[in-house]
């Protein structure tokens, strides 16, 4: 049975100190975090009930040693209910909750300011560090690929199997709108639409930094694990266009509900999913074709299509989600556009907009593929700065459509969304700063100057939200009496 | 009475058929030369903002793996 879709992204960002390329960027992304935060924070994360090794398919692999440590270096939660910290050599930020795709949106464009007043911050602080520049983006061009994952919340009753079956083609080819697009390759233009694919080896499995599987396995709800599933799709670009992010976020939404309700209605197995992804990465024609396990051959658009209708008719069927109709319509019109004239889409979709400035950019300079200024703008592309971010300079040109208000953006990045747990948590932390000992996805724990410490548990994701919860910290005059007009 | 979802894709337009052009007819030399000034004016502003010295810069871009 369908389950309301939570949704979450967590970001790696690429980061850079131009002045002082020495500095060991795990330091560097705890400064970040560090300098953002300031010293009066005092709420650490809770590690409890993380699991990243244990597999869907029913097993656990062996855990690094030192992993705990490492990660712990920073780790905060935010008023907005958001983590913000450091995973390896990379500043990572994971939303709050969402309860649809478009507070996503605002959330993941809060996270990018919030990056980028880290990056203002760090040299204000620490006299030496130099500048420091931030890129939402996914590989440095020489090897190396950093991830953006999306969060879906699903009955934990959808068999596995299924899911893999009837999502993997679906993220193979959503490519063709999710792409934010790379400069590479043996193309003319030598261009790929994703930044991701050709990082990926493996059609389904846990890992996430080596073999990168399709379809990841991370079995940690975060949530009822009697109820739920947290399925951790790892597969996607990060992308700088807000239509960009809420039509990838929202179509996977729509395909998720379909599969938990058997409702495809038909199998689109591809022969060779991995070398599909490959291929449709480099294929700006759009026109290629890709073999089906039952023989039947389809272009990237055409499965597409396929998953659009499906998803229309539930919608029309069910009258739900309510965010529904505005996602397909977004979809539909995307895919008309990819049909009849890709550049039509130059104002929405990450890669048709990063294309046509380097093409636009080579023509008028008259330059070569090869020359630097054209992978300098591939990069640049995903600054976060608003004044040298070239997909800013694009906003502000108005060559880029926005799908959410600045003020909103502003606003989520102190604020956590009303409609979920991540109320509860960023709202107890505004409130009370100074009791709020640590907190997780579902946990928020106190210390209220007894001797234990008091463990609120979250289970359930739509839960703990303003509604609910938000009247009682209204009334509490303080962390202890909040605790006991909760009941516990 | 709403479209069903296969009708959506059969009007979808293919690549291979011809946009109606009659917009295209009004004007199109002066469209085309502000359409010209204006993306110059863009990859100047871009130019000014871009990352002094190019080559070395995307160079010493390097990341380490995450995940």
């Amino acid at each position: 049975m369908a389950v309301p879709k939570v949704v979450g992204l967590e970001t790696e960002y690429g980061i850079s100190s131009p002045g002082r390329p020495d500095l060991n960027p795990s330091l560097l992304s705890a400064l970040l975090v560090t300098s953002f935060v300031g010293p009066g924070q005092r709420a650490r994360w809770d590690f409890e009930g993380e699991h990243p090794t244990r597999d869907a398919r029913g097993f656990e692999r062996p855990r690094e040693e030192g992993a705990e440590e490492e990660t712990g270096l920073a780790s905060v939660i935010l008023t907005n209910g958001a983590r913000y910290y450091v995973d390896h050599a990379h500043p990572e930020y994971s939303t709050p909750e969402c309860a649809d795709p478009r507070t996503l949106v605002v959330h993941d464009k809060a996270g990018e300011r919030i990056l980028e007043a880290s990056a203002a911050l760090v040299p204000m602080i620490h006299e030496g560090v130099g500048r420091v520049v931030v890129y939402k983006n996914n590989t440095d061009g020489k090897g190396a690929s950093y991830g953006c994952h999306e969060n879906y919340l699903v009955d934990r009753a959808t068999p596995f199997p299924r899911i893999v079956r009837d999502l993997m083609p679906f993220l193979v080819t959503r490519q063709v709108f999710t792409g934010s697009g790379r400069l590479g390759g043996a193309g003319d233009p030598p261009f790929q639409i994703s930044q991701r694919a050709e990082f990926f080896e493996a059609e389904v499995g846990l890992e996430t930094t080596l073999k990168r599987p399709i379809i990841n396995t991370r079995d940690e709800p975060h949530a009822d694990p009697d109820k739920y599933r947290r399925l951790h799709v790892i597969v996607g670009d990060a992308n700088m266009s807000e239509l960009a992010t809420y039509l990838k976020v929202g179509s996977t939404a729509l395909v998720l509900l379909l599969i938990e309700e058997d409702l495809l209605g038909q199998d689109l197995s591809l022969e060779s999913p991995v070398e599909a992804l490959h291929r449709v990465s480099r294929d700006l024609s759009l026109k290629e074709t890709y073999s089906l396990k039952d023989g039947r051959k389809m272009r990237a658009l055409d499965f597409q299509w396929s998953y659009l209708e499906a998803s229309a008719e539930y919608v029309e069927a069910r009258g739900e989600p309510p965010w529904g109709k505005e996602v397909l319509s977004l979809w539909e019109r995307t895919l008309v556009g990819l049909e009849r004239d890709p550049w039509e889409l130059s104002d929405t979709l990450d890669w048709v907009a990063k294309l046509r400035l380097l093409q636009e950019y080579r023509e008028r300079r008259g330059i070569a593929w090869g020359d630097a200024r054209l992978a300098l703008i591939d990069l640049q592309y995903h600054d976060v700065r608003r004044e040298k971010g070239l997909y800013y300079r694009l906003l502000a040109a108005g060559r880029m459509r926005r799908l959410v208000t600045e003020e909103e953006v502003v606003r989520a990045t102190r604020e956590p969304p009303a409609e979920t747990r991540a109320y509860f948590r960023g709202a107890c932390l505004e409130r009370f700063p100074t009791a709020v000992s640590s907190a997780s996805w579902d946990s928020v724990t106190f210390d209220v100057g007894e001797e234990a410490l008091k463990r609120v548990p979250m289970p359930e994701p739509l839960r703990g939200n303003k509604a609910l919860v938000g009247p009682l910290l209204e009334k509490a005059r303080d962390a202890a009496e909040l605790l006991t007009l909760l009941g516990s | 009475m709403a479209r069903t979802a296969g009708e959506r894709r059969r009007e979808a337009p293919s690549r291979q058929t011809e946009a109606p052009a009659t917009e295209e007819k009004v004007g199109t030399s002066e469209r085309v030369e502000r359409l010209k000034k204006d993306i110059d004016e863009l990859l100047d502003e871009i130019d000014e903002v871009l990352e002094e010295n190019a080559e070395e810069f995307v160079r010493s871009y390097v990341q380490k793996g995450g995940e």
